[in-house]
């Protein structure tokens, strides 16, 4: 299954090497060129002898994790996160260390030796560490180099009633999609660009939409469910199943409302369910592709995902599906009436 | 210029949505300029020819305001913020939404001022259910601070001034300048309230050889005031710093030499929070010298900004003098 695949792959942002290399040996046959830019995103053309406006898709490939920082005299790894990481999330966590995924897991000081407002605080990254039972510092070196990246050990799969849960669906959900459409014919210039180093900065896409210069990007993402207590309705920003999420607005970017009204219209059109994002924090590479050169208009797509940023988090299939159909209504739309902007 | 400024700062147009506040400023300029022209990000773009350097101008078109995120079973409305805005200038003002609902910011009960968090607040529109709101404004609508203009006679106060004040002096000095000695890209931008996103774009179009941004600035001049130096009624602002530029030492040079040759009244501003659209258009590229005309401002982000019209006046004269005056740098 190539969502589950694609989970357990690992790619804590600057080591999206292994994910780069499936996702290119996958989509090969189906583009025209593909390369590898200078920071790594892989960006596959699908763009010969077509006319008409440049359409950029982008999904990031790397997912937020931990990077080795230290090696203690006891062979202790000290630990640094990478990305946005609720702190509280990580004690007790299996982790892979390293490109040779060496097992690990986080510890901390146990509740036993544990004074009181110790227990009422969440431990920080500094308190963490990972152990690899390594006996002492040059045991650990024999497996682990600092600067070594760090991704939760966990394995995807479906679960419940139509729901997937697993690692760094954020956005690899996004990478699956980008791949589903690839399997598609249309008549447009497409360029699909699975970026890298999102987590830290929207690095790899403001290089790739400056390099592609398209007339419209449109950016597929995982983005935060809310719709779990002790979130109230108005609070949830989007809800697991209900469809693919269209943002209007986040930090990073404010959509063009032609464009949200052209998604709107199509799914209607094409009885797909949707949902807008109802909520204006977080941000998005569609940020920085926006502001790029003179400026690119940009959607934003969205799987809705809920325990984003921690070990494991689950979509609805359904949602995924929708996403893809989504989309590919929209691009089919652009064939027939051109841009909305 | 009040009559001006009145009718640029009672048209709403938060970040994003500035297209009725630029339909304003392409009419007044039709006649005043040899090209406009709107690029992606909705920068309307003046430009008038007059010498082999370019200079851009610019103003930003939006304001700070309110998005809804979320409407609930009883019809309120959530919202987020666009721009910087405080919890407590939003709690009981009114808003407007472009299609001309007016709605009232309402809170969840506190105890204290200090739980006052934008999450309490909400937009009441006098609806009665979901559905009677949904017929009134929709999920991404956007809604901008309601309120009058005032003349103060020598001051004036409004919402919006910042930056619709920046706006009216550019407007005003294309209409005044009549020898042109540099090529002139007026431009009024979009987003800069969320991030000089606008300027960013537009600078990158354009490439000119020197930026300077028209805005608003903080004054010391009031009760109690945080220490700046800037005060109401002494001049146009010629900007040292702030947090999004150093300006560069010729431009300076260049502003605080032609305001003391054409008598100008002008004071020296250094900001230390916020950021213009000079901080953006300095980045571009492989980089431009940028500068700032500022216009203190009292009551900054709040729906009652005030300016004094002779620093407004100031602004004009050093945007005309620059115009007039064959830059080299």
């Amino acid at each position: 299954m190539l969502l589950k695949e694609l989970s357990e792959l690992h790619g804590v942002s600057s080591g999206e090497t292994a994910v780069r290399h499936y996702i290119r040996d996958r989509i090969q046959s189906r583009v025209d060129r593909i390369e590898t830019d200078r920071l790594g995103n892989l960006i596959a053309h699908r763009d010969q002898g077509k006319k008409g406006p440049r359409v950029m898709l982008s999904a990031h490939m790397d997912e937020v994790g931990l990077m080795v920082v230290g090696i203690d005299a006891s062979g202790l790894l000290k630990i640094k996160t990478v990305g946005g990481i609720d702190e509280r999330v990580l004690i007790s966590k299996r982790v892979l260390v390293g490109p040779r995924r060496i097992p690990g897991v986080i510890g901390a000081k146990p509740i036993h030796l544990q004074e009181k407002e110790e227990r009422e605080r969440p431990v920080k990254t500094t308190g963490l560490f990972v152990d690899i039972g390594a006996t002492d510092r040059s045991d650990a070196e024999k497996d682990v180099k600092i600067g070594d990246l760090i991704a939760f050990d966990v394995e995807a799969g479906p679960f419940g009633d139509g729901l997937f849960k697993g690692k760094a669906l954020d956005d690899r959900v996004g990478c699956a999609v980008l791949m589903n459409l690839l399997e598609n014919e249309y008549d447009l210039p497409l360029a699909y660009a699975f970026t890298v180093q999102e987590e830290v900065g929207l690095r790899g896409a403001t290089v790739a939409a400056f390099g592609l210069n398209p007339d419209l990007a449109l950016v597929v993402e995982a983005t935060s469910a809310g719709d779990v207590p002790p979130l109230k309705k108005h609070q949830a920003s989007t809800r697991l199943g209900a469809g693919p999420a269209i943002s209007f607005m986040d930090r990073s970017v404010i959509v063009n409302p032609a464009l949200i009204q052209r998604l709107a219209a199509v799914a209607e059109e094409a009885g797909i369910p949707y949902q807008f994002r109802e909520s204006t924090t977080g941000g998005t590479e569609a940020g920085v592709i926006n502001r790029t050169r003179s400026g690119i208009p940009v959607a934003v797509i969205s799987v809705p995902c809920r325990y984003i940023h921690a070990p494991v988090g689950i979509i609805s299939l359904n949602d995924f599906t929708q996403t893809v159909k989504l989309i590919d209504a929209f691009l089919r739309d652009i064939e027939q009436r051109g841009l909305p902007v | 210029m009040k009559d001006l400024l009145q009718r640029l700062t009672s048209i709403p147009g938060p970040s994003g949505r500035e297209d009725q506040v630029r339909a304003f400023i392409q009419a007044e300029l039709e006649d005043y300029c040899d090209e406009l022209t709107v690029d992606t990000m909705g920068n309307l773009i003046a430009f008038k020819r007059g010498g082999k350097t370019k200079l851009q101008f610019a103003a930003h078109m939006d304001e700070i305001g309110v998005i809804v995120t979320a409407i609930d079973e009883q019809g309120f409305l959530r919202f987020g913020k666009i721009g910087g805005i405080r919890p407590h200038r939003l709690y009981a003002q009114r808003v407007r939404f472009q299609n001309g609902t007016v709605g009232v910011i309402g809170a969840e009960k506190i105890d204290d001022l200090k739980e006052l968090t934008l999450e309490k607040l909400y937009i009441d529109i006098g609806a009665t259910s979901a559905a009677e709101a949904k017929t009134k404004v929709s999920v991404g609508d956007i809604a901008a601070f309601d309120h009058e203009f005032v003349d103060l006679g020598q001051r004036v106060v409004a919402k919006a001034l910042d930056d619709r004040v920046g706006c009216a002096v550019l407007i005003e000095a294309l209409k005044r300048v009549s020898k042109p000695q540099n090529d002139l890209y007026c431009t009024f931008t979009v987003q800069e309230e969320v991030g000089l996103r606008g300027a960013k774009t537009a600078a990158f179009g354009i490439e000119p050889d020197l930026g300077i941004a028209l805005d608003v600035t903080g004054t010391g001049d009031t009760p109690e005031a945080p220490k700046l130096a800037m005060k109401l009624g002494q001049g146009a602002a010629i900007k040292i710093k702030d947090v999004s530029l150093i300006t560069h030492p010729q431009v300076k040079e260049l502003l605080s030499t032609l305001a003391e040759q054409n008598g100008i009244p002008y004071q020296f501003e250094v900001l230390p929070f916020g950021g213009t659209d000079a901080g953006a258009i300095q980045l571009t590229k492989a980089g431009i010298p940028a500068g700032v005309i500022s216009i203190p401002c009292r009551y900054l982000h709040s729906p009652s900004e005030m300016v004094d019209l002779n620093d407004v006046e100031a602004a004009v004269r050093l945007v005309v003098a620059t115009m007039e005056h064959p830059v080299t740098l």
